[in-house]
């Protein structure tokens, strides 16, 4: 009797003596979840992704866990929407219904800031070859550079169903992805001024005038989808999704689909998405020295697309005679719309009577895009050159 | 293919592509200007 007492008290101690024996990676990564929450409760940092990621993170670290197990709940919501890659292109979908594209349809030449916006993508892609990642991890920690999280997890998760990179992997791509995307207010501000001069900085720009047309709006999206489906088919999910929850809202006749897409499916893929995200990482295998290059290569990824976009601005500004302001183009990424409403603060700062607002939702709205063509663009190409 | 000429590959024909491709996006969007004209914003205070 006292046998089979002592028995069952070292089966419910088995966690700590798991903790004491093999738990160090597993405690260092509990203090991560605990940084990211920290992050997102008292410093309002990605809340909506960090908070489930970080709980997912503890869940996977406390001893003997078993929710990454077969049948465990954060492998079946990974199994159901991250494997198959399901849960961020409803994200987008969600995207698309809160994105408005009118600034950039009154001022289309703004999609090009979106193309030089995605320079941090190819030139990661180089790097990364050159620290010895193979191609597919390569592909998966330069696409940090389109500042879209979804896109990440979507290219990532890709080469994983295919074994091509780890699991961990996904979710150290993911958190540095939205990590990175939540630090753009602190990344870009600096590079602005060092790559900018006060004249350049201060140049006004008056607002586009007049609406954009419905039948312009409501067409934008079907081309967008056409193009993207005929020049990069395989990214026609990612571009697909995106224009679908944008022609839901500007059709005008789904408005039940349409707020649907942007708050219960978006909030529901979110939770989900972020939970089965954290679950991927676990101690064991999150904490390598793969891990701290990819957090690495994913900041030098961000202050590249920043430089790409105000150096197109720079040349911009000078091929315009001054007209336009070279800060435009640090929008051109597609973290929106935080990074439009940095660049309208920034030219505040330097000419209070400048108003880049409507210049930079433009640029930022083409950054969405952009990233997501540039996404679309990298996958065709592997298809063609035989690596996937 | 070495990493170096893939990587290279993928530098100019990727972004090469997407300049291209958004530009084309560009173009699109002109014909759609074109075809349905902005219309001038009202003013309130129009008589």
């Amino acid at each position: 009797m006292s046998g089979a007492i002592l028995e069952a008290l070292a089966a419910l101690l088995a966690g700590v003596r798991f903790l004491f024996e093999h738990g160090g990676p597993n405690v260092i990564m509990i203090a991560v979840a605990g940084v990211m929450l920290w992050l997102a409760i008292g410093k309002g940092v990605e809340p909506l992704l960090l908070l489930p990621i970080a709980f997912g993170c503890l869940l996977v670290n406390l001893p003997l866990s078993e929710v990454m197990a077969q049948g465990g709940v954060l492998k079946t919501l990974y199994d159901f929407g991250i494997g198959n890659e399901l849960f961020p292109l409803l994200i987008f979908v969600g995207i698309g219904s809160m994105t408005d594209f009118s600034p950039l349809l009154a001022n289309p030449k703004l999609l090009l800031f979106g193309a030089a916006g995605q320079l941090g993508i190819f030139i990661t892609l180089l790097l990364a070859l050159a620290l010895g990642f193979s191609r597919e991890e390569a592909v998966s920690v330069a696409a940090i550079g389109a500042c879209d999280g979804p896109t990440v997890i979507f290219v990532s998760n890709m080469f994983a169903g295919l074994g091509k990179i780890p699991t961990a992997m996904v979710g150290a791509l993911a958190v540095a992805a939205y990590s990175y995307m939540a630090l753009v207010p602190i990344i870009q501000p600096p590079i602005m001024r060092l790559l900018t001069t006060r004249k350049e900085r201060e140049v006004k720009m008056p607002s586009p005038k007049g609406k954009v047309s419905k039948a312009a709006l409501i067409s934008f999206p079907v081309i967008v989808t056409a193009i993207t489906g005929i020049i990069a088919p395989q990214g026609l999910p990612l571009m697909g999704m995106i224009m679908l929850g944008n022609f839901m809202k500007v059709s005008g006749v789904v408005p039940r689909l349409a707020n649907a897409a942007e708050n219960e499916i978006a909030n529901i893929a979110t939770l989900f998405l972020g939970l089965a995200i954290g679950g991927t990482m676990a101690g064991p295998q999150f904490l390598t020295r793969e891990t701290l290059m990819v957090f690495g290569l994913g900041l030098i990824a961000i202050i590249l697309d920043t430089v790409g976009g105000i150096f197109l601005g720079k040349i911009w500004y000078l091929l315009s005679g001054g007209k336009v302001n070279p800060l435009v183009g640090a929008a051109g990424i597609s973290a929106y719309p935080m990074a439009a409403r940095l660049v309208q603060s920034e030219g505040q700062r330097w000419n209070k009577h400048n108003f880049l607002l409507m210049h930079a939702m433009g640029a930022n709205t083409g950054g969405q895009i952009g990233s997501v063509m540039a996404a679309a663009i990298m996958l065709s190409l592997l298809k063609g050159l035989g690596v996937i | 293919m070495s990493n170096t000429v893939f990587g290279l590959t993928m530098l100019v024909v990727g972004m090469g592509g997407t300049l291209a491709t958004l530009f084309l996006i560009t173009l699109a969007i002109h014909a759609l200007a074109a075809l349905f004209p902005v219309r001038p914003e009202e003013t309130e205070d129009r008589k």
